[in-house]
């Protein structure tokens, strides 16, 4: 069948699946959103026009994060796709399957400086799993999905594809194929024809596996660590299941948060720089640490050289260029999480470390903070969260200390319950995210925590919160200033407050009725729980704008490069 | 930490536009300079192959060689061991030669290191050289006295020596696969 180049593009998408769009159109994608014009009248597509290109990059990440399929987003060429380029670096740090596709001048006018005309495959190199410049029409279907298959698979990642005008107009034969076909034919098939045998049938190294069931049964005082891999993967069931058989604490990255049941005994809480003292003590002292899908950032093992300094180090990761990469390890299994995890269910043998146990415990997993503070306090706003908001709420945070204050405070229990940008710390992230989690999960209470710096970046996004209405309760902890650094100038910098004092404009309650949603200000508990309810139950967009102290800090905190156990402030 | 060495890296790609800026880029972004460059298809015309040396130690080696895996467009790495490779590269030298005693001179040493003439003028002449590091920078000891009109080399190209070839199967290529994709 002879198709249009849009056309054909369209008929990719529903052949993987792909229900929900978003983006933001523009002169030289015109033809593709003529054809998705069809597709969102016969109710195949539907497609979430947002304020801004990166409001729909991260969108369509927090689509893809919360549900675990691929999320996609449009935009056109020149700004269009360079407003993208945060978004996508966030989804590539963090290891989120998207497919972004933009659309470029045509052929006969690349490399011609033409109008809005943009080289965003040699841009965004750096930040993609892959990327394509699709200069012919034939291309296209094969490229879309190989496009999708890479996004998805092994360690996940962002995908781009720039499509010339001319090319979206063009015509060539298009042929449905199934999804489940989609490795032997075309590019995708001579892909998978050149790779070796372990390729195709991916399975983890059976005497890897052996070795670490038997480096389990002789440690004494072993120790897990739950990274975005498992919440990736989906192993979180499995991971429950280790942790609770060997009965060994395990403490979680900020990726890993929703990893492991948040509330099981062996929890140890969030290790690294704001990590519990229990979590750090913990990786210091154990004999043997096994690390899933982990990648041991400069913010968990902050001072290579002493992390897990009495372990023997084992690590499983999808990715083998991760082996070996910012710390040396003693053993490693190559695989997905939850298949190496299944492996080693069936092997493992029933362990109980008491004394281990103790002595981790009796290290704190938790901050604690003074209660009885006579202003409203982060701890306060969280517990109150915490009291009225459904268990299984999702959480997008945007990054600061609200975002470290919210990842120590809640307990996550499956993944996908988090969307906070770990590895790229975007500010601004957390309203598209909310957004692509409420799109995708309706029937869900979606909490935006953000800080008032932060909330400033994108609160354009409240216009798609309103314009679609999502009922995403957004909670600014709104200190004045831009907290993660005023408390970094306060302990290392001589309380030389540079460029950090944010009391100034909006009044966030008036933004949020500008937008047309609804809003208030609270300076106290009382205030605070009688906003959420109102908030969880007016069915539409609402901004609770939380005064707190500007002197609130992160606790416990270690210092960047310091050895784990070298707490600069205390819990 | 290992010494800073000269390190080759032969690296099978597809033969595509914008396939030799993704491995180079991977270099700069990690602040590696790189050596030495050569790139070009392979008996299979949809498959190019790229020598490329930077001065690294072996783990820094290792890391770019498995982050070179990761890339869709790559096929197969591999870091070449000096002892178990030959390496070669070919450097033209226009040198000047005006007088019928300076242009003996100039064969003379060009006959010893077995390069060949490949143009002669008036007032110059143009050697090939083939060989190592250390053969180019002789011949160019030589003939600087001469004088050195204008000097090119091909970049260095490098095979391992006796049956090995790149696509070796082994558990660790398989790693390196699983990570990339798992379609």
């Amino acid at each position: 069948m002879q198709l249009t180049g849009a056309k054909i593009l369209m008929e990719c998408l529903v052949e993987q699946g792909v229900d929900t769009i978003f983006g933001y159109p523009g002169g030289t994608i015109l033809n593709v959103y003529d054809e998705l014009y069809n597709y969102e009248n016969n109710g195949m597509m539907k497609h979430i026009l947002t304020a801004h290109e990166q409001g729909a990059c991260h969108a369509a990440d927090g689509y893809a994060r919360s549900t675990g399929k691929v999320g996609v987003c449009f935009a056109t060429s020149g700004p269009g796709c360079t407003n993208l380029v945060t978004g996508i670096a966030t989804a590539y740090m963090d290891s989120a399957p998207i497919v972004c596709i933009t659309c470029n001048v045509g052929t006969a006018l690349l490399g011609k400086d033409s109008f809005q005309e943009v080289d965003i495959t040699g841009v965004t190199m750096p930040i993609t799993k892959c990327n394509y410049l699709v200069r012919d029409v034939k291309d296209l279907a094969d490229t879309v999905r190989e496009a999708f298959a890479i996004a998805r698979s092994g360690r996940p990642g962002p995908v781009l594809i720039d499509i010339p005008k001319n090319v979206t107009a063009e015509k060539a034969e298009y042929e449905s194929l199934a999804r489940s076909v989609h490795g032997t034919a075309g590019r995708l098939g001579a892909l998978m024809s050149r790779a070796s045998e372990d390729f195709k049938a991916p399975e983890p190294d059976h005497n890897d596996i052996e070795k670490l069931v038997e480096m389990i049964a002789e440690s004494k005082k072993p120790m897990i660590i739950c990274g975005g891999g498992v919440v990736r993967s989906r192993a979180h069931q499995e991971l429950n299941e280790l942790v609770n058989r060997i009965d060994a604490p395990a403490a979680v990255t900020l990726m890993g948060a929703g990893g492991l049941q948040g509330r099981d005994r062996h929890v140890t809480g969030m290790i690294g720089m704001h990590g519990s003292q229990a979590s750090n003590m913990a990786v210091d002292a154990c004999d043997l640490l096994i690390a899933i899908g982990c990648r041991f950032s400069d913010r968990v093992a902050l001072k290579p050289s002493t992390f897990a300094r009495n372990a023997k180090i084992v690590q499983i990761d999808i990715d083998r260029s991760e082996i070996n990469k910012n710390v040396q390890t003693d053993h490693h299994i190559i695989g997905d999480a939850k298949r190496v995890l299944e492996l080693l269910l069936e092997r493992v043998r029933p362990a109980k470390h008491e004394d281990w146990m103790k002595y981790v415990f009796s290290f704190k997993t938790e901050t604690e903070y003074d209660e009885a503070s006579d202003h409203l306090t982060p701890q306060q706003v969280l517990t109150a969260i915490a009291k009225i908001l459904p268990q299984d709420t999702i959480v997008a945070t945007d990054v600061g200390q609200h975002q470290m204050w919210a990842i120590q405070h809640f307990h996550f229990d499956y993944p996908g319950q988090l969307l906070t940008s770990g590895g790229f710390g975007t500010m601004g992230f957390g309203l598209g995210a909310a957004i692509g989690a409420q799109i995708s999960h309706p029937d869900k209470c979606v909490l935006h925590v953000t800080g008032d710096g932060c909330f400033r970046m994108n609160c354009h996004e409240l216009a798609t919160e309103q314009y679609y209405n999502l009922p995403i309760i957004n909670v600014v902890f709104n200190n004045g200033v831009l907290g993660m650094v005023r408390q970094w100038q306060t302990l290392i910098y001589d309380k030389h407050y540079a460029a950090t004092n944010l009391d100034r404009s909006p009044d966030f309650v008036k933004l949020a009725e500008a937008y047309g949603l609804s809003g208030a200000r609270v300076t106290n508990v009382e205030e605070l729980e009688k906003a959420l309810k109102e908030a969880l139950s007016c069915g539409h967009g609402y901004v609770i704008d939380c005064v707190i102290d500007m002197d609130e800090k992160v606790r416990p905190m270690v210092g960047g490069g310091s050895h784990i156990t070298d707490f600069m402030l205390n819990s | 930490m290992a010494n800073i060495e000269r390190q080759t890296l032969a690296v099978l790609v597809d033969n595509e536009a914008g396939v030799l800026s993704r491995v180079t880029r991977l270099f700069s972004g990690k602040g590696y300079n790189i050596e030495s460059l050569a790139v070009g298809t392979t008996d299979d015309p949809q498959v190019s192959r790229i020598t490329i040396e930077i001065k690294a130690n072996e783990d820094q080696t290792r890391l770019i060689a498995s982050q070179l895996r990761k890339l869709i467009c790559v096929h197969s790495v591999k870091v070449l061991v000096p002892d178990h490779a030959i390496r070669r590269e070919l450097v033209l030298i226009k040198v000047m030669a005006n007088t019928a005693e300076s242009r003996n001179e100039v064969i003379q040493i060009a006959n010893i290191f077995r390069s060949s003439i490949i143009d002669v003028s008036v007032a110059s002449l143009t050697l090939a050289v083939i060989g190592d590091e250390s053969k180019a920078e002789a011949i160019q000891n030589l003939l600087k006295e001469f004088g050195i009109l204008e000097l090119v080399r091909t970049g260095m190209v490098a095979l391992e020596r006796g049956q090995f070839t790149i696509d070796e199967q082994t558990k660790v290529k398989g790693e390196y696969d699983y990570g990339k994709n798992v379609l």
